[in-house]
């Protein structure tokens, strides 16, 4: 179980690095949800062991690698959203869908605001409230996402 | 990824306080990372590999595209084909006479200035790169490149395209090196109104049609339709080189600054190829060297922090040698390796308003009689600004921010 998770787990990760960097227009770009923390709060709330914290890191660290001005902004950001989620996993989990998209709003912003003051104290500053979109309608995104991700997964793991 | 073998491993992570010890652990690590990455630049090795690591995905994502160019390429008729040629070699013979034409003008204003040569060009080398990959929404504008340390590249290198000045490179992989565009608001180029020689610096705005520039006071001689060059400070960008044009002027009374935009005249939307560009370092415009640079992005905005000495003067030392050889060493006695145009083929129009008399296509705002007054007197602040560009340091930085 846990060779077959993790590499169905891998490949996600994969997929939805793949969609964060992807070109897009302009005025698309700005609704872009952020797949990859999508799918790594996903994988923590319901399969809190095949990864959980340690996917956090490194997906952050490859977001960092691919857009953050400073080695470990995401990083850290992500792994703190993990974090409450593996520690509430089971709360979240037996919400219905559209409470989970609520809690997963909250945790973008909470995403959001730590990459935003991060940003601020290193001297990247962008005040643009555009940047919070993403969190709206990664939300919007999730119970969607969150039927995609476990189609084929089975069950729970 | 071998921490997710030890992750999978422990016990069910949702119990005791496993997750909150790993937490802080990845969060300490973090935040040395970022320590690190911010304040003593250790991680530059550490982001070469993860930026060679990456690289791969970035290519194929760029993939689809690329062969979708090719395919049109390579199925276009022979008349496209033979248009496109006969468009090409007019337009290598339009810029063969302009760039005669532009030798004969640099060695006057060589003569004029003292130096009693014509100077070779700025440009050393010139490197063409692929864009791989290209971010342009609000918060980054970035472009990646298909060309890395393996080729020579390195940080903080100019990049341009054919009309103009696109951004600098900011982190270089083996063998591909993120840009910087200089519409991303986090750069700052320093410029010149090509008008009157007045400096000033032009901030990205975040959009890549437009650029800021928010230090100019309220009675700064500046218009619409106005030209604006890179100074040359600032020790990135050589002088000389168009930058953007000035789009929208607004004066407010009760705002001491002006707003002024400006539109960068490089197509980064519709270019697949720019250059990258090396400098004479013993070049009068090249840009000042300036060990400082490394951390220039870095930390805070770089609008906000000393730009580096003015370029040294070069007059004492290069006037008295070299001397007769002056009319033999033509612009063009430097080969470029790569079979690349003279650098100075764009600067072109800077010149074109003083010799034709007729109204120049950029000052559309400008009725002719204030354009023929106007190119009078602006042949004398650049002489005045450049006096000050070669000043020792202090003048200079005073002159050039007028904060």
């Amino acid at each position: 179980m846990t060779v077959d998770s993790r590499t169905r787990l891998l490949l996600a990760a994969l997929v939805a690095l793949i969609l964060t960097v992807l070109p897009l227009p302009r005025w698309l770009d700005v609704f872009r949800p952020a797949f990859l923390v999508l799918t790594v709060l996903y994988w923590s709330v319901n399969a809190p062991r095949a990864g959980g914290l340690a996917i956090g890191f490194f997906a952050g660290l490859m977001l960092d690698v691919f857009q953050g001005p400073v080695l470990g902004e995401h990083a850290l950001a992500l792994s703190l959203i993990t974090y409450i989620a593996v520690r509430e996993h089971q709360r979240i989990r037996s919400k219905p869908a559209i409470q989970q998209a609520l809690i997963v709003f909250a945790a973008l912003i909470l995403y959001e605001v730590v990459l935003f003051m991060i940003d601020g104290w290193t001297g990247h500053p962008v005040t643009s409230p555009l940047r919070f979109v993403h969190t709206l309608s990664g939300a919007l995104i999730w119970p969607p996402a969150a039927a995609i991700l476990s189609y084929g997964a089975g069950h729970r793991l | 990824m071998a921490a997710f073998g030890t992750g999978a491993a422990r016990p069910l992570s949702g119990r005791g306080g496993s997750p909150g010890f790993r937490f802080t652990l990845y969060a300490l690590l973090s935040l040395i990372m970022m320590y690190l990455d911010q304040r003593a630049h250790y991680l530059e090795q550490v982001r070469y590999v993860l930026q060679a690591a990456a690289y791969p995905l970035q290519l194929a994502l760029n993939s689809p595209p690329a062969a979708w160019r090719w395919l049109q390429e390579s199925f276009r008729s022979r008349e496209a084909l033979q248009a496109e040629n006969a468009r090409l070699r007019s337009s290598a013979r339009d810029l063969q006479l302009r760039a005669m034409r532009y030798e004969a003008l640099a060695r006057e204003n060589g003569e004029l200035r003292g130096l009693r040569e014509a100077l070779p060009p700025v440009a050393d080398r010139w490197l063409a790169a692929e864009i791989v990959n290209i971010q342009l929404s609000t918060l980054r504008q970035r472009l990646l490149l298909n060309r890395g340390a393996a080729n020579g590249v390195f940080k903080g290198q100019a990049v341009l395209d054919d009309k103009g000045l696109i951004g600098q490179t900011t982190h270089v992989g083996p063998w591909s090196a993120e840009v910087i565009l200089i519409t991303d608001p986090e750069h700052a180029v320093p410029v010149l109104v090509e008008r009157t020689g007045l400096r000033t610096i032009a901030v990205g705005a975040g959009d890549s049609t437009s650029l800021a520039l928010p230090y100019l006071p309220g009675n700064a001689d500046i218009r619409s339709g106005d030209l604006l060059v890179s100074s040359g400070l600032g020790g990135v960008f050589p002088e000389g080189y168009p930058v953007a044009r000035v789009t929208e002027v607004h004066r407010d009374a009760v705002q001491p600054l002006a707003q002024v935009r400006a539109a960068p005249l490089a197509h980064v939307d519709s270019d697949s190829e720019v250059m990258l560009v090396w400098f004479r370092a013993d070049h009068p415009a090249a840009p000042a060297p300036s060990a400082s640079l490394g951390g220039e992005l870095r930390s805070g905005n770089p609008a906000m922090q000393p730009q580096p000495a003015a370029p040294k003067s070069h007059a004492p030392t290069q006037s008295a040698p070299a001397a007769p050889a002056a009319p033999g060493s033509a612009p063009h006695s430097e080969p470029a390796p790569h079979g690349e145009p003279a650098p100075h083929g764009e600067p072109a129009p800077r010149s074109e308003p003083a010799p034709r008399s007729e109204p120049a296509p950029h000052e559309p705002a400008s009725p002719l009689p204030a354009q023929e007054t106007a190119s009078a007197p602006s042949k004398a602040p650049p002489a005045s600004a450049r006096a000050i560009e070669t000043a020792p340091n202090g003048t200079a930085a005073r002159g050039q921010d007028p904060q």
